[in-house]
């Protein structure tokens, strides 16, 4: 019985691990979403692609690095870095040309021009590059360390998580006590009079951009590495499941899209491993609408108050 | 009097056209019209164009011996782009013409849309290329025959062998709940329930495009399942083999002909290794094929491409059907393609009452060095 009751417990660890390596997963994408949306008030859908050129920067720079025959170390800072620069780059040329012209119009407008943008993106490297599967180098190597523990957390889940926390920490310091966090929560509360004291709204907004790009590179290299591979369209499909558990954390709030990414990365491994598999999304968008009706600002969100 | 003068001119119009198709008309008598349609331009030319060579191989050699029964056999070639809505047009050209039988269609959505056409013409169709299952076993399309097996047909190639050549009793089948993998994967289970030698262990559809699948993987393992029949394409594929790996689960990994596909080894690189996928069996040892193969390269110089031995095949069975049954009434042709056996590229073959081709099947493929190889 007792031996029973041990084999179920690994089987619960396993799937345990499991869920919070795909919710850190989600975390590294939301956490951009998130930013914005705490910022300008807009769902910027063209993050997710933002995550694929990051993907694709580092598959290149990878490709290329190895072939000259870089140690891996070498390979994944300097992968990283260029991922880092081109989304960011990508990043702030999107909020110029797409939203910032956008500014005072009506809140759908801008979303739509999101939608567009996200469209144009993929399309763009479905031509630039390939429509084809590509199989992304396995930057994070097995460590041996790891090896008794391999089949609940390999190392790429470790990386993961491990960056994720990391991420979230400095993340959370640069807003709470850095001048450019202070401008940015100016920003978000008010916009109008964070002006008018002298704040920068446009290079704040800027920043916003070019630090939730910054992030979801990161997530590109690490999330593609886990994978193993990539094409144009990882971006979308992992965008939609970012947004929904920034969402359900409470849109705009840092912490609650980590916190809403980890409870739908277990949500569903937890599903999966339990019921089935075939239900996997119909737990994770149940949970979100349950949650919504009970508390429509998310878990962590601030209801906003509307002053008549 | 405007009226008049155009009411004159659609007059005229209508007897010249007439006059034209007067002698079309007048050579239906001492020629047998045999169609060819498929995709000949485009992004998937490359499957359509072989498809062309062979009928012109085949008939070429009836046509020297003097055709069948005195009469010459005419090529009619229409190009459908492998494209549905094309592909009614080229049906209907290709039947206003008089073809009696047509060689294709190459891709399956195009063979579906054009053959209700055919089928009201009472003209036989047979494909090399469509793999499609409602074409035979919907019962719609009594004119259909193929020399290519349908996709429903590697559903029990895929139990059979992990019962039988590996001997494994708990089988895990996973799918990608699309259309092409899920009816494959139901294909597997029932195959396996009825041989009553193993068990399914689980049985499971996976969100395609995810971007971790160690649930499911550990669910597998968590089952005992000793081998994973996975029905579905090869992104998924790659990723579930993958994470088996990361996650330490020894399973036999047997997979369809979605998987059966280069990019497949590309992507998954080392994992690969020993993966078994079904595909098309390899008909290159036939003694007819070598034969046709060769004929092909004195003819055309260069190397057939694909599912011409399919091709060569369809031609042939149709040219023998019709010189045996002396006509090319469609009741009097499938009497003989169903009861008379064909020497062919493919192998020999006849045909059963849905159409698809007795004595051809799928083989089992497995990865070795990057490259698969023919289970023996």
């Amino acid at each position: 019985m007792l031996q029973f009751f041990f084999i179920k417990m690994d089987y619960f660890v396993e799937l345990f691990f499991g869920g919070i390596t795909r919710g850190a997963i989600y975390a590294l994408i939301a956490l951009g979403y998130t930013m914005v949306y705490g910022i300008i008030g807009l769902i910027n859908f063209a993050h997710g692609e933002i995550y694929m050129i990051g993907a694709f920067t580092a598959f290149i720079v990878a490709t290329v690095l190895s072939i000259y025959g870089f140690p891996l170390l070498a390979i994944v800072i300097l992968a990283g870095f260029a991922a880092v620069i081109w989304s960011s780059a990508y990043g702030y040329t999107v909020e110029r040309i797409a939203y910032k012209p956008l500014r005072h119009a009506p809140r759908l407008s801008p979303l739509i021009s999101a939608i567009g943008m996200s469209i144009f993106l993929q399309n763009y490297v479905l031509l630039a590059q390939t429509s084809d599967f590509l199989p992304f180098p396995e930057l994070i190597p097995e460590f041996p360390f790891m090896e008794p523990v391999a089949h609940v957390v390999g190392s790429s889940d470790l990386m993961i998580l491990i960056t994720t926390a990391i991420i979230m920490l400095i993340l959370t310091v640069v807003i709470k006590f850095t001048r450019v966090g202070k401008a940015m929560r100016a920003t978000a509360q008010d916009r109008t009079m964070a002006m008018l004291v002298g704040i920068n709204v446009n290079r704040i907004i800027s920043a916003t951009f070019i630090i939730g790009s910054a992030l979801a590179a990161v997530g590109g290299l690490l999330i593609a590495s886990h994978i193993g591979q990539i094409n144009f369209y990882i971006g979308f499909l992992a965008g939609i499941k970012a947004f929904t558990a920034a969402v359900l954390g409470g849109i705009g709030s840092i912490p609650g899209a980590v916190l809403g990414s980890l409870i739908l990365g277990l949500t569903e491994s937890f599903a999966t491993g339990y019921v089935s598999s075939d239900y996997e999304d119909v737990f994770a968008f149940s949970l979100l609408v349950l949650i919504l009706i009970f508390k429509p600002s998310g878990l962590l969100g601030k209801a906003e108050t509307k002053k008549v | 009097m405007k009226l008049m003068t155009s009411k004159k001119i659609f007059a005229a119009a209508a007897v010249m056209m007439l006059a034209l198709s007067a002698p079309v008309a007048g050579m239906a008598a001492d020629t047998i019209k045999f169609g060819v349609a498929g995709a000949h331009s485009g992004d998937l030319a490359s499957y359509g164009l072989p498809t062309v060579n062979a009928a012109k191989l085949v008939i070429d050699q009836v046509n020297a011996k003097g055709g069948i029964n005195g009469k010459k056999i005419e090529l009619l070639v229409e190009d459908d782009v492998c494209k549905p809505e094309v592909a009614t047009n080229s049906a209907t050209k290709l039947v206003s013409e008089g073809a009696q039988v047509v060689l294709g269609h190459i891709c399956s959505g195009a063979t579906v849309a054009a053959m209700p056409i055919y089928r009201d013409a009472k003209v036989l169709v047979m494909s090399p290329s469509a793999t499609t299952d409602a074409l035979t076993y919907s019962g719609d399309y009594p004119n259909f025959f193929r020399t290519i097996p349908p996709n429903a047909a590697q559903s029990p190639t895929m139990a059979d062998f992990a019962l039988n050549k590996l001997g494994l009793t708990k089988i895990a089948v996973i799918h990608d709940k699309g259309d092409y993998g899920k009816p494959l994967a139901e294909g597997a289970k029932k195959a396996i329930d009825e041989s009553g030698k193993g068990k399914v262990v689980l049985f499971e559809g996976i969100t395609p495009g995810a971007v971790d699948y160690s649930a499911i993987v550990q669910k597998i393992k968590q089952s005992g399942a000793e081998a994973v029949i996975f029905g579905g394409y090869h992104p998924e594929a790659s990723k579930i083999v993958g994470m088996m790996k990361k996650k330490r689960l020894k399973a036999e990994f047997i997979s369809d002909d979605g998987v059966k596909d280069d990019t497949f080894i590309k992507v998954a690189g080392k994992d690969a290794e020993g993966v078994y996928a079904v595909g098309p069996e390899d008909v290159t040892s036939n003694a007819s094929s070598i034969a046709a193969r060769e004929e092909h390269k004195a003819v055309f110089k260069t190397d057939p491409g694909a599912f011409f031995d399919g091709a060569y095949s369809a031609a042939k069975a149709m040219v023998n059907a019709i010189e045996k049954a002396g006509s090319t009434d469609l009741e009097a042709l499938k009497k003989v393609l169903q009861t008379e056996k064909v020497e062919t590229p493919v192998g020999n073959i006849s045909f059963d009452q849905k159409g698809d081709a007795v004595g051809i099947g799928y083989s089992m493929y497995q990865v070795q060095n990057g490259k698969y190889v023919v289970v023996k």
